[in-house]
């Protein structure tokens, strides 16, 4: 969304998206956010670890809720975002090409195919369980069965790929009743802040997903040794010195830990299950079968 | 009819209707049918052995209620059993004699004559024995009849029919009329559990039979199958148990049928120990209804004394 | 405890069947070596405190030797084997295994202290039938649900502890060959008996050498094994602080991780249980392997209205409980495996009582040698005394009450583990209630601690993660 000569631009300054609310940092820090071509673009919220102690809070709040209704109601629910998202769509195009630097063809290819993947996951929401879970023959006179459940809080840091990754990310973990802090691709981040008033006004519920901008390294050691986060994706984490210590620190309290790809992800490839499979435990039931 | 069994305060309303015996007998906790065939099954594996075998053993002869409840019964061969059951090894002295000959009423006068002040009991089947499916004044008369004729215990069937109908009352109603009908000899209270078919079930006829004044429960006539089973003795034994730590009572168990090996009879010896104790080790709490078992238990005293394995040929058939 | 009329004679079962060697080396690349520079120790019976035999503590060469032994394994034979054949030495392992049932349940008793009962009926039961589940799945990988043409992960270094050493040994061995990779496995320093017994079963089965490696030895074995750079799976099963170092050791690296750790399990029982087998339950939750198990049932929640019957149920049953000899058939209870874990709990015992916690055992003779401990419960525990909350892994059980299914679930939930819960009511929507709510890997609903080849089993939360047993086993496995 580039000034126009004839009219004085307004200008942003984009907060973060906490509990469903868009505060400002409570630091009072922003940082300037500029196009692939260096112009300016806008300023974001710097966010601090007391931000990512709140998002926490507010994730966890959520979790209960999300995390029990049902996956049709959660498939609606992404659905409905995968809406708003089509509507929004020409905005999107725009700050994908701004912040990556890539073609307008380009851009709206990569928008297409993050409006489609958002779908596609939205899709699994009443699905997964079929596939991933199973009725286990046991030895005995005993019902016993296996359902997938949600992790609990997860926290994902955003890969480069400034919509298409980010969709890529957060929707599987999303999908099946997680809920999560998201550190949104540092020098890309407005993508992510639109994403953020997609879901504020679609039918999402406040806390299911948090949107942190600002830098990864300052605020994802929080996250990661935060005893109250259960999983962690680095996916965004391209410092291999910086995914060593978030694992380590991650160990504190057993997360589940995605650890980064070894090369930026074809993000447009048939992603399979295991984003949702990573953010998934698996429950065993048993019961007698008697008169 | 009115109940009017002799049972502790705090039971003494369950029975004023039928409704509030039916919610008594479904307000006790439930059994799980895997839960309890486990535990069964689990207490099967015990290995008794040497001492503890030997006393096992004699207990068990102790415990016999000799048995022979056929159409083609005379006589003769009620006298032959009795023989059998006030000496069941004749070429062992320190061989203990059984409890009790359980017969048909008619053959009572029998078995009274034949076992004489030997100690060892007259049991007599009544009630309709072995469906229960008579007018209630005729089963009456049949129990009346075997009491005259000197049976020192009755083993009475419940109306099952009644009780899967849900008309509980009428079955405890029934059980107290031949409690009076009994005077002073024991009365065994058939629950027929092959026929009840859930565990919950056997549970709350046995408290049923308990509530009524029975002395003892019993498992089955031995003319239905399943009879007597491990896990179906362990919840009739836990009946009683929990009765006694409630009303002060304590009522005897007699698992009849099925039972026709030595290892058998120590197992459910086993499960008596572990579920009641020292209590109901006796063969004034605890029978086996049977007619096979006795010569496996002499067959095991005798490799226990001899240390050879026996055989058939060795042991009187009746 | 045995003192009534009917006194069971002692039935032990015969020692004959077992020949425990004086010394034994390690098992790498088919063959029991002598360590390059690993250093003796001795195993003994925790029944006895006799010394069965000296084994190995394999130094960080060894471990080099082993995981090359499996590498070589793995690039030359064991790859390129199809499934079909490598399900085929699965099967005769499974079908060893219960050949020699009867001399491993022995072995497993005598080095570990568990009930002859215990190892008969269900130790090594479900060590058969868990490779000849995972036996099956070898050639049809490409239906698990893992993609058409799932690869294996390489070579998977296994870490198992003392209380079901074998059973922990199937449980790592058979998914990892199944799925086509080979392995190096550390039993726990105490048990390391019947993990040579099974490299004698490997040897019996022709397996092509490095395919399965034991080395035995403590932690610093351990953890040579988890740092060794030629490994691509770490699997270990044991306490939770041990698998946050393994956890924090293998950060950085592209080594899969699974970890099945510690619990504190709520056994939670409704007035409207079926209470007699809730009894059992409660015991077979606690009391079985002397408590020795991660998801034991260590936190009874009871609802108050029922506290006191169900309490005078269960203290009359523990007084059924027979503690001594495990080699004898009837022996419920037997040894504590170690003197270091007897101390743990007489210490966190004590704590217990300190704490104010009312401490009951059942009249129980203790054996004059050897490491024992009574059954024991504790009475008006509350969710702050530190025994409700800390994993203690012995026959200690920690009674709380509760009055509402909420406050059930609550009280259950409110722990850093998540490995398993016990329900106990009559009325099936409240099981499926609490079972969807309750934060754990595995939720026993009238009965409690069964197990199956087929049943994933594993934890949320502090309990670690992945899965073992079933088709989610597989995945722990394989390059998904």
């Amino acid at each position: 969304m580039s000034d126009r000569q004839d009219r004085l631009a307004v200008r942003k300054t984009y907060k973060l998206y906490v509990g469903g609310a868009f505060p400002r940092s409570e630091s009072g820090r922003t940082y300037e956010v500029q196009a692939a071509d260096g112009r300016f673009l806008a300023n974001a919220a710097l966010a601090s670890r007391k931000d990512a102690r709140d998002a926490v809070v507010a994730a966890r709040k959520a979790f209960g809720g999300w995390s029990s209704a049902t996956a049709y109601n959660r498939g609606q629910v992404l659905y409905r975002v995968a809406e708003v998202l089509e509507g929004r769509r020409a905005q999107f195009v725009a700050e994908v090409a701004d912040a990556e630097g890539v073609k307008r063809g380009a851009a709206e290819r990569q928008v297409d195919a993050a409006i489609d993947r958002w779908v596609w996951y939205a899709g699994w929401s009443d699905k997964v369980h079929q596939v991933h879970g199973s009725s286990n023959p046991v030895a005995g006179p005993y019902f016993d069965f296996s359902v997938p459940e949600p992790t609990g809080v997860a926290a994902v840091v955003a890969p480069a790929s400034s919509l298409l990754g980010l969709v890529s990310v957060v929707a599987p973990v999303v999908v099946t009743g997680n809920t999560c802090v998201v550190v949104a691709a540092e020098a890309a981040p407005l993508p992510a802040v639109t994403l953020s008033e997609v879901l504020a006004t679609s039918d999402v519920p406040g806390g299911v997903v948090n949107l942190l901008t600002g830098r990864a390294a300052e605020i994802a050691p929080w996250l990661a040794s935060h005893m109250d986060v259960n999983a962690i994706d680095l996916a965004g984490v391209t410092d291999a010195e910086l995914a060593t210590e978030l694992e380590r620190a991650a160990a504190d309290n057993l997360k589940r830990v995605v650890r980064p790809p070894l090369s930026e992800p074809d993000w447009e490839a048939d992603p399979g299950l295991d984003r949702m499979l990573a953010f998934l435990e698996t429950k065993t039931v048993w019961h007698p079968v008697g008169i | 009819m009115t109940a009017t069994a002799p049972i502790a305060g705090d039971l003494a309303d369950v029975t004023a209707s039928n409704a509030a015996l039916r919610r008594f007998l479904h307000g006790l906790p439930g059994v799980d049918q895997v839960g309890v065939e486990a535990r069964a099954a689990a207490l099967a594996t015990r290995s008794i052995k040497t001492t503890a075998k030997q006393f096992a053993l004699d207990l068990a002869v102790r415990m016999v209620d000799l048995t022979t409840l056929e159409g083609q019964d005379t006589p003769g061969k009620v006298r032959a059993l009795c023989a059998k059951g006030m000496r069941p090894d004749p070429t062992d002295p320190t061989c203990p004699q059984v409890a009790a000959i359980c017969v048909y009423g008619d053959l009572v006068p029998v078995a009274v004559e034949a076992l004489g002040d030997s100690g060892v009991h007259v049991a007599a089947v009544a009630t309709a024995f072995p469906s229960g499916r008579a007018p209630l004044e005729v089963k009456l008369a049949d129990v009346r009849a075997a009491v005259a004729a000197g049976a020192d215990e009755i083993d009475m069937v419940i109306d099952r029919g009644a009780f899967l109908a849900g008309r509980h009352l009428d079955v405890h109603d029934e059980i107290v009329a031949t409690r009076q009908a009994c005077g002073d000899a024991h009365l065994k209270v058939i629950l027929e559990t092959g026929e009840l078919a859930t565990y919950d079930n056997v549970r709350r006829a046995a408290w049923l039979a308990m509530l009524a004044g029975g002395d003892f429960v019993k498992t089955s006539t031995g003319k239905v199958s399943p009879a007597a089973t491990l896990p179906v003795t362990l919840v009739m034994l836990e009946a009683v148990r929990d009765f006694r730590a409630q009303t002060g009572r304590q009522v005897g168990v007699k698992a009849a049928g099925g039972i026709r090996s030595a290892k058998d009879a120590i197992r459910y010896l086993v499960v008596v120990n572990e579920t009641c104790g020292d209590d109901w080790l006796s063969p004034d709490w605890f029978r086996f209804g049977a007619s096979s078992l006795l010569n496996d238990l002499l067959m095991q005293r005798q490799k226990m004394a001899t240390g050879r394995y026996s055989g058939p040929d060795y042991f009187t058939l009746d | 405890m045995g003192t009534g009329m009917f006194d069971y004679a002692p039935a032990p079962e015969s020692r004959a069947i077992v020949d425990i060697a004086p010394s034994y080396g390690l098992f790498i690349d088919g063959e029991l070596v002598d360590p390059v520079d690993g250093t003796p120790f001795k195993t003994v019976n925790p029944a006895t405190e006799e010394v069965l035999s000296e084994v190995v503590a394999a130094g960080p060469q060894d471990i080099d030797r082993a995981v090359a032994a499996a590498r070589v394994a793995y690039d030359g034979t064991w790859s390129h084997l199809t499934g079909r054949d490598r399900g085929k030495y699965l099967y005769r392992l499974a079908r060893l295994v219960q050949e020699r049932s009867r001399e491993l349940a022995v072995l497993e008793s005598i080095d570990n202290g568990k009930p002859i009962r215990e190892s008969r009926d269900v130790d090594v039961p479900l060590v058969a039938a868990h490779f000849f589940y995972y036996a099956g799945w070898a050639d049809k990988l490409g239906y698990a649900g893992f993609g058409p043409d799932p690869r294996p992960l390489g070579v998977a270094g296994q870490i198992i502890p003392w209380n079901f050493p074998l059973l922990m040994l199937a449980w790592k061995i058979a998914p990892a060959l199944a799925a086509g990779n080979t392995v190096v496995l550390k039993p726990a320093e105490t048990t390391p008996l019947t993990a040579l017994a099974f490299a004698d079963i490997c040897r019996q089965a022709d397996l092509p050498p490095g395919v399965v490696n034991i080395v035995t030895g403590a932690g610093d074995t351990g953890r040579a094994l988890v740092e060794h750079p030629g490994i691509d799976k770490v699997a270990f099963t044991g306490s939770t602080e041990v698998g946050r170092q393994i956890a924090r050791s293998v950060a950085g690296s592209r080594k899969a991780l699974t970890l099945e750790l510690g619990g504190k399990a709520a056994n939670i029982v409704f007035d409207d249980a079926p209470l007699d087998q809730a009894v059992e339950g409660i015991v077979n939750g606690i009391f079985f392997n002397q408590g020795h198990v991660c998801c034991a049932g260590s936190r009874l929640l009871v609802q108050e209205s029922i506290a006191d019957e169900l309490l005078d149920r269960l203290k009359r049953r523990l007084g059924t409980l027979r503690l001594g000899d495990p080699l004898d058939k009837n022996t419920d209870i037997g040894a504590i495996n170690s003197p270091e874990q007897l101390e743990r709990i007489r210490e966190l015992s004590a704590i217990g009582e300190q704490e104010g916690a009312e401490r009951w055992s059942p009249a129980c003779d203790l054996p004059d040698r050897g490491y024992w401990f009574p059954p024991t419960l504790f009475t008006g525990v509350t969710q702050a005394h530190r025994i409700a909350r800390e994993e203690i892994f012995g026959p200690v059980l920690s009674v709380l009450t509760f009055r509402t299914p909420a406050e059930a679930l609550e009280k259950a939930n409110n722990t850093p583990y998540g490995l398993s819960a016990g329900v106990w009511t009559d009325k099936g929507s409240r099981i499926l209630w609490m079972a969807q709510r309750l934060r754990a890997g595995v939720v026993w609903a009238n009965t409690f601690n069964r197990f199956d080849p087929t049943s994933p089993f594993g934890g949320y939360k502090e309990s670690g993660f992945g899965r073992e047993g079933g088709r989610h086993g597989l995945e722990a496995y394989l390059d998904v």
